[in-house]
Protein backbone atom coordinates (compact mmCIF):
# COMPACT_ATOMS: atom_id res chain seq x y z
CA UNK A 1 0.00 0.00 0.00
CA UNK A 2 1.31 3.17 -0.89
CA UNK A 3 -0.26 5.13 1.79
CA UNK A 4 -0.15 4.16 5.46
CA UNK A 5 -3.59 4.19 6.45
CA UNK A 6 -2.93 2.53 10.09
CA UNK A 7 -0.42 5.36 11.01
CA UNK A 8 -3.55 7.21 9.63
CA UNK A 9 -5.90 6.05 11.79
CA UNK A 10 -4.71 7.01 14.75
CA UNK A 11 -5.18 10.39 14.25
CA UNK A 12 -8.71 9.81 14.62
CA UNK A 13 -10.29 9.29 18.34
CA UNK A 14 -13.33 7.38 17.42
CA UNK A 15 -11.07 4.52 15.84
CA UNK A 16 -10.38 3.88 19.37
CA UNK A 17 -14.24 3.32 19.65
CA UNK A 18 -15.91 -0.89 19.88
CA UNK A 19 -18.77 -1.89 18.94
CA UNK A 20 -20.01 -5.03 19.63
CA UNK A 21 -16.53 -5.40 20.64
CA UNK A 22 -15.17 -5.09 17.69
CA UNK A 23 -13.02 -2.50 16.03
CA UNK A 24 -14.80 -0.18 14.08
CA UNK A 25 -14.95 -0.90 10.11
CA UNK A 26 -16.09 2.56 8.98
CA UNK A 27 -17.05 1.87 5.18
CA UNK A 28 -19.57 4.96 4.96
CA UNK A 29 -17.54 7.92 4.01
CA UNK A 30 -19.19 9.07 0.99
CA UNK A 31 -21.82 9.27 3.69
CA UNK A 32 -19.82 11.45 5.89
CA UNK A 33 -16.30 11.19 6.96
CA UNK A 34 -15.10 10.68 10.57
CA UNK A 35 -12.71 13.47 11.74
CA UNK A 36 -9.28 13.42 12.64
CA UNK A 37 -7.56 14.74 16.25
CA UNK A 38 -6.39 18.01 14.49
CA UNK A 39 -9.90 19.35 13.33
CA UNK A 40 -11.34 18.32 16.90
CA UNK A 41 -8.45 20.26 18.32
CA UNK A 42 -8.34 23.20 16.01
CA UNK A 43 -12.30 24.00 17.04
CA UNK A 44 -11.70 23.95 20.54
CA UNK A 45 -8.62 26.15 20.35
CA UNK A 46 -10.79 28.52 18.27
CA UNK A 47 -13.40 28.54 21.46
CA UNK A 48 -10.55 27.94 23.58
CA UNK A 49 -8.92 31.50 22.74
CA UNK A 50 -10.48 33.02 19.64
CA UNK A 51 -14.12 33.11 20.11
CA UNK A 52 -15.55 36.61 18.83
CA UNK A 53 -18.75 37.45 16.53
CA UNK A 54 -16.50 38.21 13.59
CA UNK A 55 -16.75 41.88 11.50
CA UNK A 56 -18.45 43.05 14.30
CA UNK A 57 -16.23 45.16 16.46
CA UNK A 58 -12.20 46.28 16.81
CA UNK A 59 -11.24 44.78 19.92
CA UNK A 60 -8.38 41.91 19.96
CA UNK A 61 -10.71 38.69 20.27
CA UNK A 62 -12.96 40.09 17.32
CA UNK A 63 -10.09 40.73 15.20
CA UNK A 64 -8.41 37.31 15.68
CA UNK A 65 -11.94 35.87 15.23
CA UNK A 66 -12.35 37.78 11.89
CA UNK A 67 -8.64 36.73 10.04
CA UNK A 68 -9.19 33.12 11.36
CA UNK A 69 -12.45 32.80 9.74
CA UNK A 70 -10.88 35.02 6.53
CA UNK A 71 -7.88 33.03 6.58
CA UNK A 72 -9.84 29.62 6.51
CA UNK A 73 -11.34 31.07 3.15
CA UNK A 74 -8.43 31.78 1.50
CA UNK A 75 -7.09 28.08 2.50
CA UNK A 76 -10.30 26.95 0.47
CA UNK A 77 -9.51 29.14 -2.35
CA UNK A 78 -6.26 28.17 -2.88
CA UNK A 79 -7.54 24.39 -1.99
CA UNK A 80 -9.48 24.42 -5.38
CA UNK A 81 -7.51 27.13 -7.13
CA UNK A 82 -9.81 29.56 -7.31
CA UNK A 83 -8.60 32.90 -8.69
CA UNK A 84 -9.96 34.85 -5.35
CA UNK A 85 -11.01 34.30 -2.06
CA UNK A 86 -13.92 36.22 -2.99
CA UNK A 87 -15.31 33.76 -4.95
CA UNK A 88 -15.80 31.41 -1.75
CA UNK A 89 -19.05 31.53 -0.27
CA UNK A 90 -19.41 29.49 3.26
CA UNK A 91 -22.94 27.66 2.93
CA UNK A 92 -24.07 25.27 5.05
CA UNK A 93 -23.89 21.83 2.41
CA UNK A 94 -23.66 20.97 -1.04
CA UNK A 95 -27.75 21.35 -0.82
CA UNK A 96 -27.32 24.97 1.03
CA UNK A 97 -25.48 25.85 -2.25
CA UNK A 98 -27.73 24.60 -4.78
CA UNK A 99 -30.81 26.05 -3.36
CA UNK A 100 -28.55 29.38 -3.55
CA UNK A 101 -28.15 28.88 -7.55
CA UNK A 102 -31.52 27.70 -7.65
CA UNK A 103 -33.04 30.97 -6.32
CA UNK A 104 -30.51 33.39 -6.31
CA UNK A 105 -29.77 32.49 -9.79
CA UNK A 106 -32.23 30.20 -11.92
CA UNK A 107 -35.24 32.29 -10.56
CA UNK A 108 -33.52 35.60 -11.33
CA UNK A 109 -32.45 34.75 -15.05
CA UNK A 110 -34.49 31.93 -16.64
CA UNK A 111 -37.80 31.84 -18.30
CA UNK A 112 -40.53 30.31 -20.00
CA UNK A 113 -39.19 27.64 -22.47
CA UNK A 114 -35.40 27.76 -20.77
CA UNK A 115 -33.76 24.58 -20.03
CA UNK A 116 -32.19 23.34 -17.33
CA UNK A 117 -29.57 20.07 -18.07
CA UNK A 118 -29.29 17.33 -15.37
CA UNK A 119 -28.08 13.68 -15.68
CA UNK A 120 -30.29 10.88 -14.34
CA UNK A 121 -27.42 9.91 -11.31
CA UNK A 122 -27.68 13.55 -10.18
CA UNK A 123 -28.32 13.24 -6.18
CA UNK A 124 -31.58 14.93 -5.07
CA UNK A 125 -28.90 17.91 -3.45
CA UNK A 126 -28.99 18.65 -7.36
CA UNK A 127 -32.77 17.11 -8.70
CA UNK A 128 -34.98 18.94 -6.16
CA UNK A 129 -34.54 22.46 -6.04
CA UNK A 130 -34.40 22.82 -9.82
CA UNK A 131 -38.16 21.55 -9.64
CA UNK A 132 -38.95 24.81 -8.40
CA UNK A 133 -38.40 26.30 -11.78
CA UNK A 134 -40.66 23.75 -13.55
CA UNK A 135 -43.64 26.70 -11.99
CA UNK A 136 -42.52 28.91 -14.13
CA UNK A 137 -42.70 26.92 -17.34
CA UNK A 138 -38.47 25.97 -16.99
CA UNK A 139 -37.92 22.17 -18.52
CA UNK A 140 -35.68 19.62 -16.84
CA UNK A 141 -33.99 17.41 -18.81
CA UNK A 142 -32.10 14.07 -17.70
CA UNK A 143 -28.77 12.52 -19.67
CA UNK A 144 -28.68 9.08 -19.13
CA UNK A 145 -26.06 6.46 -18.45
CA UNK A 146 -24.38 4.03 -20.38
CA UNK A 147 -24.49 0.46 -19.44
CA UNK A 148 -21.40 0.26 -17.68
CA UNK A 149 -22.30 3.10 -15.37
CA UNK A 150 -20.89 6.01 -17.16
CA UNK A 151 -22.50 8.92 -18.05
CA UNK A 152 -24.00 9.10 -22.02
CA UNK A 153 -22.12 12.01 -23.76
CA UNK A 154 -23.77 11.32 -27.22
CA UNK A 155 -26.93 11.97 -25.69
CA UNK A 156 -25.93 15.17 -23.58
CA UNK A 157 -24.38 16.41 -26.70
CA UNK A 158 -28.01 15.71 -27.79
CA UNK A 159 -29.50 17.06 -25.53
CA UNK A 160 -28.00 20.45 -25.18
CA UNK A 161 -30.36 23.03 -27.32
CA UNK A 162 -30.14 26.64 -27.25
CA UNK A 163 -32.70 27.23 -24.31
CA UNK A 164 -30.29 25.40 -22.00
CA UNK A 165 -29.54 27.97 -19.86
CA UNK A 166 -27.64 25.81 -17.08
CA UNK A 167 -25.73 22.38 -17.16
CA UNK A 168 -25.60 20.65 -13.79
CA UNK A 169 -23.52 17.42 -13.35
CA UNK A 170 -22.15 16.13 -10.43
CA UNK A 171 -18.11 15.51 -10.52
CA UNK A 172 -18.33 11.81 -8.98
CA UNK A 173 -21.81 9.44 -8.43
CA UNK A 174 -22.49 8.55 -5.00
CA UNK A 175 -24.09 5.87 -6.30
CA UNK A 176 -21.65 4.31 -8.99
CA UNK A 177 -18.65 5.96 -8.14
CA UNK A 178 -18.26 7.10 -11.70
CA UNK A 179 -16.17 9.98 -12.26
CA UNK A 180 -17.80 12.37 -15.04
CA UNK A 181 -15.72 14.14 -17.46
CA UNK A 182 -17.04 17.69 -16.52
CA UNK A 183 -14.25 19.23 -18.17
CA UNK A 184 -15.55 18.12 -21.39
CA UNK A 185 -18.98 18.64 -20.25
CA UNK A 186 -17.73 22.23 -19.34
CA UNK A 187 -16.55 22.64 -22.42
CA UNK A 188 -20.01 21.60 -24.05
CA UNK A 189 -21.77 23.68 -21.78
CA UNK A 190 -19.90 26.58 -22.36
CA UNK A 191 -19.67 26.48 -26.43
CA UNK A 192 -24.12 26.22 -25.91
CA UNK A 193 -23.00 29.47 -23.52
CA UNK A 194 -25.13 27.62 -20.66
CA UNK A 195 -24.16 27.94 -16.93
CA UNK A 196 -21.85 25.32 -15.74
CA UNK A 197 -22.46 24.15 -12.17
CA UNK A 198 -20.55 20.88 -10.65
CA UNK A 199 -21.91 19.37 -7.70
CA UNK A 200 -18.29 17.90 -5.81
CA UNK A 201 -19.96 17.06 -2.79
CA UNK A 202 -17.99 13.15 -3.61
CA UNK A 203 -15.68 14.37 -5.59
CA UNK A 204 -13.25 17.36 -3.75
CA UNK A 205 -12.87 15.04 -0.63
CA UNK A 206 -11.72 12.39 -2.85
CA UNK A 207 -9.33 14.02 -5.72
CA UNK A 208 -7.72 16.71 -6.97
CA UNK A 209 -10.09 19.03 -7.76
CA UNK A 210 -8.98 22.50 -9.65
CA UNK A 211 -11.98 25.16 -10.35
CA UNK A 212 -9.27 26.46 -13.12
CA UNK A 213 -8.81 23.57 -14.88
CA UNK A 214 -12.41 22.62 -15.06
CA UNK A 215 -13.38 25.85 -15.84
CA UNK A 216 -16.93 25.52 -14.08
CA UNK A 217 -18.82 28.60 -12.71
CA UNK A 218 -20.40 27.25 -10.07
CA UNK A 219 -18.69 24.37 -7.95
CA UNK A 220 -20.43 23.03 -4.45
CA UNK A 221 -19.31 20.50 -1.46
CA UNK A 222 -19.39 19.76 2.36
CA UNK A 223 -17.03 19.94 4.70
CA UNK A 224 -18.61 16.99 6.78
CA UNK A 225 -17.32 14.63 4.23
CA UNK A 226 -14.07 15.89 3.68
CA UNK A 227 -12.51 15.22 7.38
CA UNK A 228 -14.37 18.70 8.16
CA UNK A 229 -17.38 19.36 10.32
CA UNK A 230 -20.93 19.68 9.78
CA UNK A 231 -22.89 22.18 9.09
CA UNK A 232 -20.11 24.04 7.10
CA UNK A 233 -19.79 23.48 3.16
CA UNK A 234 -18.53 25.98 0.11
CA UNK A 235 -19.93 27.42 -3.42
CA UNK A 236 -17.57 28.73 -5.68
CA UNK A 237 -18.76 30.96 -8.11
CA UNK A 238 -16.72 32.92 -10.69
CA UNK A 239 -16.58 36.48 -9.50
CA UNK A 240 -18.41 38.37 -12.40
CA UNK A 241 -21.35 35.69 -11.70
CA UNK A 242 -21.40 36.25 -8.53
CA UNK A 243 -21.48 40.27 -8.63
CA UNK A 244 -24.22 40.26 -10.78
CA UNK A 245 -26.17 37.83 -8.48
CA UNK A 246 -28.50 39.00 -5.93
CA UNK A 247 -28.11 37.87 -2.44
CA UNK A 248 -30.17 34.81 -1.25
CA UNK A 249 -30.68 35.06 2.57
CA UNK A 250 -30.84 39.14 3.76
CA UNK A 251 -30.48 40.59 7.31
CA UNK A 252 -27.30 41.66 8.68
CA UNK A 253 -23.67 41.41 8.08
CA UNK A 254 -25.01 40.89 4.45
CA UNK A 255 -25.14 44.89 3.61
CA UNK A 256 -22.90 48.01 2.91
CA UNK A 257 -25.74 50.21 4.12
CA UNK A 258 -29.42 50.28 5.50
CA UNK A 259 -32.11 52.56 5.07
CA UNK A 260 -35.61 52.17 6.05
CA UNK A 261 -36.72 50.96 2.68
CA UNK A 262 -33.73 50.27 0.63
CA UNK A 263 -30.38 48.32 1.25
CA UNK A 264 -27.13 48.22 -0.41
CA UNK A 265 -25.27 45.04 -0.57
CA UNK A 266 -22.39 43.97 0.98
CA UNK A 267 -19.25 43.12 -1.44
CA UNK A 268 -18.24 39.52 -2.59
CA UNK A 269 -18.73 37.50 -0.64
CA UNK A 270 -19.93 38.93 2.33
CA UNK A 271 -23.41 39.48 0.07
CA UNK A 272 -23.90 35.95 0.23
CA UNK A 273 -23.24 35.36 3.83
CA UNK A 274 -26.42 36.72 6.08
CA UNK A 275 -26.10 36.77 9.89
CA UNK A 276 -23.20 35.74 12.26
CA UNK A 277 -21.20 33.37 10.24
CA UNK A 278 -19.96 29.72 11.03
CA UNK A 279 -16.58 30.53 12.39
CA UNK A 280 -16.04 27.20 14.08
CA UNK A 281 -16.98 25.39 10.82
CA UNK A 282 -15.29 27.02 8.64
CA UNK A 283 -11.79 26.93 11.38
CA UNK A 284 -12.86 22.78 11.09
CA UNK A 285 -12.75 22.96 7.61
CA UNK A 286 -9.39 24.78 7.38
CA UNK A 287 -7.73 22.20 9.24
CA UNK A 288 -9.06 19.24 7.62
CA UNK A 289 -7.69 20.70 4.59
CA UNK A 290 -4.53 20.96 5.91
CA UNK A 291 -4.78 17.13 6.40
CA UNK A 292 -5.81 16.26 3.29
CA UNK A 293 -3.19 18.86 1.39
CA UNK A 294 -0.61 16.67 4.03
CA UNK A 295 -1.49 13.60 3.05
CA UNK A 296 -1.89 14.33 -0.57
CA UNK A 297 -5.38 14.09 -2.63
CA UNK A 298 -3.48 11.81 -5.79
CA UNK A 299 -2.35 9.68 -2.88
CA UNK A 300 -5.96 9.16 -1.21
CA UNK A 301 -7.52 8.66 -4.67
CA UNK A 302 -5.27 5.72 -5.44
CA UNK A 303 -5.41 4.07 -2.06
CA UNK A 304 -9.13 4.15 -2.55
CA UNK A 305 -8.63 2.49 -6.24
CA UNK A 306 -6.13 -0.31 -4.55
CA UNK A 307 -9.07 -0.79 -2.18
CA UNK A 308 -11.90 -1.16 -4.52
CA UNK A 309 -9.46 -3.40 -6.49
CA UNK A 310 -8.89 -5.96 -3.33
CA UNK A 311 -12.55 -5.42 -1.85
CA UNK A 312 -13.91 -6.19 -5.32
CA UNK A 313 -11.97 -9.25 -5.63
CA UNK A 314 -12.57 -10.61 -2.15
CA UNK A 315 -16.22 -9.98 -2.80
CA UNK A 316 -17.05 -11.19 -5.79
CA UNK A 317 -16.00 -14.92 -4.31
CA UNK A 318 -19.43 -13.97 -1.82
CA UNK A 319 -22.09 -15.86 -3.10
CA UNK A 320 -25.08 -13.60 -4.10
CA UNK A 321 -23.03 -10.61 -4.26
CA UNK A 322 -23.99 -8.85 -7.01
CA UNK A 323 -22.10 -5.10 -7.78
CA UNK A 324 -24.61 -2.67 -9.28
CA UNK A 325 -21.63 -2.39 -11.74
CA UNK A 326 -18.97 -4.86 -11.86
CA UNK A 327 -15.84 -3.78 -13.55
CA UNK A 328 -16.00 0.01 -13.42
CA UNK A 329 -15.80 0.10 -9.38
CA UNK A 330 -12.20 1.41 -8.85
CA UNK A 331 -13.60 4.71 -7.23
CA UNK A 332 -13.84 3.96 -3.77
CA UNK A 333 -17.66 3.09 -3.97
CA UNK A 334 -18.80 -0.32 -4.24
CA UNK A 335 -22.66 -0.18 -4.68
CA UNK A 336 -24.25 -3.94 -4.10
CA UNK A 337 -26.96 -6.15 -3.60
CA UNK A 338 -26.79 -9.42 -1.89
CA UNK A 339 -29.57 -11.70 -3.88
CA UNK A 340 -32.27 -12.85 -1.04
CA UNK A 341 -31.74 -10.30 1.25
CA UNK A 342 -32.94 -6.28 1.59
CA UNK A 343 -29.64 -3.91 1.68
CA UNK A 344 -31.18 -2.80 5.20
CA UNK A 345 -30.93 -6.25 6.21
CA UNK A 346 -27.55 -6.37 5.12
CA UNK A 347 -26.56 -3.33 6.89
CA UNK A 348 -27.96 -4.28 10.12
CA UNK A 349 -26.56 -8.43 9.98
CA UNK A 350 -22.93 -5.99 9.14
CA UNK A 351 -23.54 -3.88 12.36
CA UNK A 352 -22.74 -7.21 14.27
CA UNK A 353 -19.21 -7.48 13.00
CA UNK A 354 -18.95 -3.43 13.76
CA UNK A 355 -18.79 -3.05 9.89
CA UNK A 356 -20.48 1.06 9.03
CA UNK A 357 -22.00 0.70 5.47
CA UNK A 358 -25.06 2.90 3.97
CA UNK A 359 -28.24 1.27 3.07
CA UNK A 360 -31.38 2.03 1.27
CA UNK A 361 -32.09 4.90 -1.43
CA UNK A 362 -29.26 6.87 -1.56
CA UNK A 363 -30.85 10.29 -1.91
CA UNK A 364 -31.11 9.07 -5.88
CA UNK A 365 -33.91 8.00 -6.24
CA UNK A 366 -34.49 8.93 -9.84
CA UNK A 367 -31.08 6.72 -10.45
CA UNK A 368 -32.56 4.14 -8.60
CA UNK A 369 -35.85 4.29 -10.91
CA UNK A 370 -33.24 3.72 -13.64
CA UNK A 371 -31.32 0.85 -12.31
CA UNK A 372 -34.78 -0.97 -11.29
CA UNK A 373 -33.59 -1.06 -7.83
CA UNK A 374 -35.67 -0.35 -4.39
CA UNK A 375 -32.67 -0.36 -2.71
CA UNK A 376 -28.69 -0.57 -2.27
CA UNK A 377 -26.43 -1.41 0.03
CA UNK A 378 -23.48 0.66 -0.49
CA UNK A 379 -19.28 0.45 1.03
CA UNK A 380 -16.86 4.21 0.42
CA UNK A 381 -13.38 4.12 1.41
CA UNK A 382 -11.29 6.79 2.48
CA UNK A 383 -8.12 7.22 4.08
CA UNK A 384 -8.00 5.94 6.78
CA UNK A 385 -9.74 2.43 5.68
CA UNK A 386 -7.73 -0.74 5.43
CA UNK A 387 -7.81 -4.16 3.86
CA UNK A 388 -8.69 -6.04 6.88
CA UNK A 389 -11.81 -3.79 7.34
CA UNK A 390 -13.16 -5.13 3.48
CA UNK A 391 -11.89 -8.50 5.30
CA UNK A 392 -14.82 -7.84 8.08
CA UNK A 393 -16.84 -6.93 5.58
CA UNK A 394 -16.39 -10.38 3.65
CA UNK A 395 -16.95 -12.38 7.00
CA UNK A 396 -20.47 -10.03 7.47
CA UNK A 397 -21.85 -10.49 4.29
CA UNK A 398 -21.27 -14.76 4.65
CA UNK A 399 -22.92 -14.55 8.17
CA UNK A 400 -25.66 -12.42 5.99
CA UNK A 401 -26.07 -15.33 3.58
CA UNK A 402 -25.76 -17.87 6.82
CA UNK A 403 -29.01 -16.01 8.51
CA UNK A 404 -31.14 -15.63 5.37
CA UNK A 405 -30.24 -19.02 4.13
CA UNK A 406 -28.99 -17.85 0.68
CA UNK B 1 -27.74 -5.04 17.53
CA UNK B 2 -27.65 -8.38 16.44
CA UNK B 3 -28.86 -10.97 14.02
CA UNK B 4 -31.14 -12.86 16.39
CA UNK B 5 -34.82 -10.27 15.35
CA UNK B 6 -33.93 -12.99 12.38
CA UNK B 7 -36.42 -15.36 13.71
CA UNK B 8 -37.68 -18.28 11.82
CA UNK B 9 -41.31 -16.94 11.61
CA UNK B 10 -40.29 -13.42 10.50
CA UNK B 11 -37.49 -15.04 8.10
CA UNK B 12 -40.94 -17.09 7.23
CA UNK B 13 -43.56 -14.20 6.18
CA UNK B 14 -40.57 -12.38 4.39
CA UNK B 15 -39.93 -15.13 2.13
CA UNK B 16 -43.78 -16.25 2.06
CA UNK B 17 -46.05 -13.72 2.75
CA UNK B 18 -49.43 -14.84 3.57
CA UNK B 19 -51.27 -11.81 3.48
CA UNK B 20 -49.71 -9.90 0.25
CA UNK B 21 -52.31 -9.03 -2.62
CA UNK B 22 -54.91 -6.87 -3.91
CA UNK B 23 -58.64 -6.39 -3.00
CA UNK B 24 -60.14 -5.11 -6.05
CA UNK B 25 -63.29 -3.52 -4.35
CA UNK B 26 -61.53 -2.31 -1.10
CA UNK B 27 -63.38 0.00 1.08
CA UNK B 28 -59.88 2.21 2.21
CA UNK B 29 -56.57 1.88 1.10
CA UNK B 30 -53.28 3.38 2.60
CA UNK B 31 -49.50 4.24 1.29
CA UNK B 32 -46.81 5.00 3.47
CA UNK B 33 -42.91 5.61 3.33
CA UNK B 34 -39.89 5.02 5.28
CA UNK B 35 -38.24 8.34 3.57
CA UNK B 36 -35.05 7.65 4.99
CA UNK B 37 -34.43 3.93 3.59
CA UNK B 38 -37.50 4.16 0.64
CA UNK B 39 -39.46 0.95 1.95
CA UNK B 40 -43.21 1.29 1.36
CA UNK B 41 -46.28 -0.74 2.33
CA UNK B 42 -49.94 -0.35 0.83
CA UNK B 43 -52.53 -2.08 2.67
CA UNK B 44 -55.96 -2.27 1.10
CA UNK B 45 -59.34 -3.32 3.60
CA UNK B 46 -62.52 -4.06 2.93
CA UNK B 47 -64.83 -3.69 6.07
CA UNK B 48 -69.05 -4.96 7.52
CA UNK B 49 -70.68 -5.16 9.92
CA UNK B 50 -68.04 -2.88 11.74
CA UNK B 51 -65.46 -5.58 11.01
CA UNK B 52 -62.37 -6.22 9.08
CA UNK B 53 -63.87 -8.44 6.29
CA UNK B 54 -60.64 -8.53 4.19
CA UNK B 55 -57.24 -7.27 4.28
CA UNK B 56 -54.07 -7.53 2.42
CA UNK B 57 -50.81 -5.05 1.27
CA UNK B 58 -48.24 -4.75 -1.12
CA UNK B 59 -44.88 -3.95 -0.40
CA UNK B 60 -40.80 -3.60 -0.71
CA UNK B 61 -38.41 -3.61 1.85
CA UNK B 62 -36.56 -4.93 4.53
CA UNK B 63 -37.37 -8.47 5.98
CA UNK B 64 -38.77 -6.30 9.50
CA UNK B 65 -40.91 -4.13 7.44
CA UNK B 66 -42.57 -6.60 4.98
CA UNK B 67 -43.00 -9.35 7.91
CA UNK B 68 -44.23 -7.11 10.53
CA UNK B 69 -47.25 -5.81 8.15
CA UNK B 70 -47.70 -9.65 7.00
CA UNK B 71 -47.97 -10.99 10.63
CA UNK B 72 -49.79 -7.78 11.56
CA UNK B 73 -52.79 -8.26 8.75
CA UNK B 74 -52.99 -11.43 10.26
CA UNK B 75 -53.67 -10.26 13.84
CA UNK B 76 -56.06 -7.91 12.22
CA UNK B 77 -57.99 -10.00 10.04
CA UNK B 78 -61.96 -10.62 11.30
CA UNK B 79 -61.42 -8.08 14.45
CA UNK B 80 -64.12 -5.15 14.88
CA UNK B 81 -62.63 -1.91 13.83
CA UNK B 82 -63.21 -1.18 17.71
CA UNK B 83 -60.21 -3.56 18.40
CA UNK B 84 -58.13 -2.62 15.62
CA UNK B 85 -57.93 0.81 16.87
CA UNK B 86 -57.35 0.18 20.22
CA UNK B 87 -54.70 -2.03 18.98
CA UNK B 88 -51.13 -0.36 20.41
CA UNK B 89 -47.61 -0.32 19.23
CA UNK B 90 -47.29 -1.55 22.88
CA UNK B 91 -49.35 -4.44 21.88
CA UNK B 92 -48.00 -5.12 18.51
CA UNK B 93 -44.06 -4.75 19.57
CA UNK B 94 -45.30 -7.64 22.44
CA UNK B 95 -46.53 -10.23 19.91
CA UNK B 96 -43.73 -9.73 17.86
CA UNK B 97 -41.17 -10.29 20.85
CA UNK B 98 -38.04 -9.02 18.99
CA UNK B 99 -35.75 -6.38 20.36
CA UNK B 100 -35.45 -3.34 18.22
CA UNK B 101 -33.54 -0.59 18.09
CA UNK B 102 -34.58 2.92 17.62
CA UNK B 103 -34.22 2.66 13.36
CA UNK B 104 -35.16 -0.41 13.20
CA UNK B 105 -38.46 0.34 15.33
CA UNK B 106 -39.65 2.45 12.77
CA UNK B 107 -39.30 -0.62 9.85
CA UNK B 108 -41.70 -2.44 12.47
CA UNK B 109 -44.23 -0.21 12.98
CA UNK B 110 -44.60 1.26 9.05
CA UNK B 111 -47.34 -1.58 8.85
CA UNK B 112 -49.59 -0.55 11.77
CA UNK B 113 -48.99 3.06 10.89
CA UNK B 114 -50.21 2.45 7.47
CA UNK B 115 -53.04 0.31 8.96
CA UNK B 116 -54.02 3.01 11.05
CA UNK B 117 -54.50 5.68 8.48
CA UNK B 118 -57.08 3.07 6.39
CA UNK B 119 -58.89 2.26 9.43
CA UNK B 120 -59.16 6.37 9.37
CA UNK B 121 -59.44 6.97 5.75
CA UNK B 122 -62.76 4.62 5.80
CA UNK B 123 -63.93 5.99 9.31
CA UNK B 124 -64.16 9.53 8.03
CA UNK B 125 -65.89 8.06 4.71
CA UNK B 126 -68.97 6.61 6.32
C1 LIG C 1 -23.17 13.77 -4.98
C2 LIG C 1 -23.75 14.42 -3.77
N1 LIG C 1 -24.33 15.61 -3.86
C3 LIG C 1 -24.85 16.24 -2.80
C4 LIG C 1 -24.84 15.68 -1.55
C5 LIG C 1 -25.49 16.40 -0.42
O1 LIG C 1 -24.59 16.79 0.55
P1 LIG C 1 -25.10 17.52 1.86
O2 LIG C 1 -26.03 16.57 2.53
O3 LIG C 1 -23.86 17.75 2.65
O4 LIG C 1 -25.77 18.77 1.43
C6 LIG C 1 -24.25 14.42 -1.39
C7 LIG C 1 -24.21 13.79 -0.06
O5 LIG C 1 -24.68 12.71 0.18
C8 LIG C 1 -23.71 13.77 -2.52
O6 LIG C 1 -23.16 12.56 -2.42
Amino acid sequence: MSLNAEKFREDFPIFKRKINNRPLAFLDSASTSQKPQQVIDAIKDYYEQHNANPHRSIYTLCDEATQIYEKAREKVAKFINAKSDKEIIFVRNTNEAMNILAYSYAMENLKEGDEILLTIMEHHANIVPWQMLQKRGVKLKFVDINDDGTLNLNQLNEMITKNTKIVSVTHKSNVLGTVNNVKEIGRIAHDNESIFIVDGAQAVPNMPVDVKDLDCDFLAFSGHKMLGPMNIGVLYGKSDILEKMEPFMRGSDMIKEVQLTETVWNDLPWKFEAGTPNVEGAVGLSAAIDYLSKVGLSEIQKHEEELSVYAMEKLNEIKGFKPVFNGTLKNGVISFNMVGTHSHDVAYILDEFAVAIRSGHMCCQPLMRRLGMQSIARASFYLYNTKEEIDTLAEGLEKVNQVFKV
Amino acid sequence: MNSEIYRETILEHYANPVNAGDIPDADATARDFNPSCGDVVEIQAKFSDGIVKDIKFRGEGCAISQSSVDILLGIVKNKTIAEVENFTTEDFLEILGIELSPLRLKCALLGLNTLKTAVHTYLTRV
